[in-house]
């Protein structure tokens, strides 16, 4: 097997279309800011809690990937749909969710969004238009394409923002997904996070093409490889196929070049990659570095971004607390929402 | 010799057809390849291809005649040098002889109707269907498609999608006339792609459409069992009531006829294993109608299975606006005090010709359709059990992990005091289903089974 050497030493930024992504507004930036520092503490914290043994079972963390889905947030308009896989917590704080009710369904307890029966992998916010958390690799696509399936029942400009990743895009159901959504020009963005691993294996070792924005190319479907560590190209590119959804156009997939810098899961080493890539692309490209950097340079006040970064630790502290104090469902609960 | 053509099976289920029209004349040369008549089924006109060179010597069924059974012969050819006098010689058909090899479609994917044979006697008057009502006279395939229509003109979330749904007018053409009236919109031919539709179905009902999707055969479903387990019921225990989905999974489940093993099983045990999964599984036409329309109102995902061979089977359906079964309840279709045998879908075949058997022999059965197979209707069940003392199961799956076995476990838990003999299970043979006729038929229950276990449980 030819070792993992060259998607691994490739950059997120080599692929990507030329030239600057265009600049934000300061309100963007700050915003851009908040929210992806919001995932980043909030996934912090529930590592601790992990380690606590307050969360159980699995718990994905996507500290590394944040530009992705505040970027790609910032393309959508109210209504618009968003749904994923398993490692989900950053998609639902970007979407609005609550973080003490997205913190309490990883502890288990009674105030979680799926009343603790859930937990990481599945929760929920018919509010927010979150449509999961789902643990079955690849099965959102399909799901995600019938969100989209059902704006276009109802005609109601909606999209359906699709989320998976590099492993994920090896699935079956999704290219069956692919030729449905281009047979019947679904308004679906497909939204390809590749972080470069698919557990343990690297892209390389698993994917005869490489390039995920070309994963649609048999079904008339266009592609676009995006730096998913700059939050404005995601933002630009996450508005470009939205456009094209809301034409009528049908799908557009969007390959996210992002990195994890956390193991797949709490219990994964990483001995797949050195210490050393991972350092690299913290310290070359880390979406939250790059905008606070943008940031200081137009002249925001080291005292303004601490502001931030207090109001976003107090956010999650809280949200620990509650997680921690708030009571395990009622035994009462193990046998409601079977049925409805 | 005069070569005899014989009416041909156009499906693997079809019995008898009508002959709609002659496209060829006495006395007309025909050559191999040729069309001769047009044959119809309740579900599609097909060609018949002479596969014989010579003359039309005689038409022995003249055209717009009604249901001629298959391997009838409907007409002579005669061979070079042969006249009609030669007619006289032609033999008589040979019960096994393949009629018309090339008209028969793609065996795996088409049907016909099949005489309405099974015994539809009914002792006990439905609970549903007010006194006085007026019935019409109905195929379950009628009666099916005539729920999804009467759904979808009531509720405009409600559509249909699967293979062949709509030009094609349904493989089975159960969903037949319903793209006329609703549109390409509602009405949905997808690709050949199960586990993908599946999940695109599960994923437009979590936003609150109501869709009915159909699996060619169910057989086809265990491509995209994932989306229905994983997603379709599990969502709404995981997301703590907040996000579930209304849908119908239909389609033709269990042994169709000479189809084979991956075409021939029955999955009630399967899905009815799973919480958050409704599974209905009628027999009788009148069934069919009032509990697709009941799935389809239901706000949690059901698994509805119908069964191939009933298709083409007619029944007495109800003269109502608005007539909707409850999912749930079984139904006790034959009275009786010495046994109950307890079954559901074409189960309830064997189940009333054995009880019409016992009955020759003093042996009363209660005949109980189940209906539903989760939830199950244990007290229907427990009630006759507490009443005869004694309990058959019939189901055309295995026995191993099956519905019966899930019924024998509730009558011991329940009515274990009650019971003078171990309760008896028929069921599939523990094989895959065999192709050739007479193993098919060795393979699947059969009323003499049901009528032996009865009265092994009566000690007679």
């Amino acid at each position: 097997m030819a070792a993992p050497k060259k998607a691994a030493a490739s950059s997120p930024q080599d692929k990507t279309d030329g030239g600057s992504p265009p600049e934000f507004t300061r309100e963007q930036e700050l915003k851009a800011l908040r929210d992806m520092l919001l995932i980043r503490r909030f996934e912090e914290k529930a590592g601790q809690l992990y380690g606590m043994g307050a969360i159980g079972g699995f718990c994905h963390l996507y500290i590394g990937q944040e530009a992705v889905v505040v970027g790609m947030q910032m393309a959508l308009k109210e209504g618009d749909q968003v749904i994923t896989g398993y490692r989900d917590h950053g998609h639902m704080l970007a979407t609005g969710m609550d973080a003490n009710g997205v913190m309490a369904e990883l502890t288990g307890r009674r105030g979680g969004y799926s009343k603790g029966k859930g937990g990481s992998m599945h929760m929920f916010s018919k509010e927010k238009h979150f449509y999961g958390g789902h643990g079955i690799v690849g099965a959102q696509v399909s799901l995600g394409t019938g969100l989209a399936f059902a704006n276009n029942y109802r005609s109601n400009g909606n999209v359906s923002v699709t989320y998976f990743g590099d492993g994920a895009a090896n699935q079956g159901q999704v290219y069956e997904s692919f030729n449905m959504a281009e047979l019947w020009k679904l308004p679906v963005i497909f939204v390809i996070e590749n972080n470069r691993y698919a557990m343990g294996t690297a892209v390389s070792r698993a994917s005869a093409q490489q390039d995920f924005s070309k994963r649609g190319v048999s079904f008339n479907i266009p592609g676009k490889q995006v730096d998913g560590m700059d939050v404005r190209a995601v933002k630009a590119a996450g508005e470009e196929a939205a456009a094209w959804c809301r034409a009528g156009k049908g799908p557009f997939i969007l390959e996210m070049q992002t990195y994890r810098y956390r193991g797949h899961s709490m219990s994964d080493p990483a001995k797949y990659r050195t210490r050393e890539e991972v350092e690299k692309v913290r310290h070359d490209q880390d979406p939250i570095e790059q905008v606070r950097n943008r940031l200081l340079a137009s002249k925001v006040s080291e005292a303004d971004l601490k502001a931030i970064d207090a109001e976003v630790r107090d956010i999650v502290n809280a949200s620990a607390d509650f997680a921690q104090h708030d009571p395990e469902p009622d035994a009462s609960e193990l046998w409601t929402d079977v049925y409805r | 010799m005069p070569i005899q053509v014989l009416m041909p099976a156009l499906s693997p289920t079809m019995e008898k057809g009508n002959l709609a029209k002659w496209l060829k004349k006495e006395g007309e040369t025909i050559k191999s390849g040729d069309v001769i008549a047009e044959i119809e089924t309740d579900k599609a006109t097909m060609e018949v291809e002479a596969t014989d060179e010579g003359t039309l010597g005689k038409i022995l069924i003249p055209e717009g005649t009604a249901d001629v059974a298959v391997n009838t012969p409907i007409a002579t050819i005669l061979a070079d040098g042969e006249s009609a006098a030669d007619l006289a010689k032609a033999p008589a058909p040979a019960k096994q002889e393949k009629a018309a090899e090339s008209a028969a479609p793609a065996a795996a994917k088409a049907e016909a109707p099949k005489a309405a044979s099974a015994p539809q006697a009914v002792a006990e008057p439905d609970p549903e269907v007010p006194a006085g009502t007026e019935m019409i006279t109905q195929t379950i395939r009628e009666a099916l498609r005539d729920a999804m229509a009467e759904e979808m003109r009531r509720d405009p979330d409600v559509f249909v999608m699967g293979e062949e749904v709509a030009e094609y007018q349904g493989a089975y053409k159960v969903t037949q006339g319903l793209l006329q009236e609703f549109g390409a919109r509602r009405v949905i031919d997808t690709p050949i792609t199960e586990h993908g539709f599946a999940g695109v179905g599960v994923g437009a009902a979590m936003t609150g459409l109501k869709p009915v999707v159909e699996f060619m055969t169910f057989n086809f479903a265990m491509q995209a069992i994932d989306q229905i387990i994983n997603s379709a019921a599990k969502t709404l225990y995981m997301s703590g009531g907040q996000m579930g989905c209304s849908i119908v999974f239909r389609g033709p489940n269990g042994a169709a006829a000479r189809v084979a093993a991956q075409h021939s099983q029955d999955y009630s045990a399967w899905y009815s294993n799973v919480p958050g999964l409704k599974v209905v599984a009628p027999f009788s036409a009148a069934d069919y109608k009032g509990l697709l329309k009941a799935a389809i109102r239901d706000p949690n995902p059901v698994i509805f299975l119908e069964n191939e061979v009933l298709y083409g089977h007619t029944g007495e359906v109800p003269k109502l606006d608005d007539f909707v079964i409850p999912i749930g309840k079984a139904r006790i279709v034959r009275s009786g005090s010495h046994v109950s045998i307890i079954s559901w879908s074409n189960g309830m075949t064997y189940a009333l010709k054995a009880a019409d058997e016992l009955a020759k022999d003093g042996i009363e059965a209660e005949v109980i359709d189940l209906r539903t197979l989760r939830p199950m209707d244990t007290e229907t069940i427990i009630n006759s059990v507490k009443k005869t003392g004694r309990a058959v199961t019939v189901e055309e799956g295995w026995a191993q992990s099956g519905v019966g076995a899930e019924i024998a476990a509730r009558i011991m838990e329940n009515a274990f005091d009650y019971l003078d003999a171990p309760v008896a299970r028929v069921a599939g043979k523990d094989v895959p289903m065999p192709y050739a006729a007479n193993l098919e038929k060795l393979a699947l229950p059969s009323a003499a089974e049901v009528v032996e276990a009865a009265k092994a449980v009566c000690y007679r």
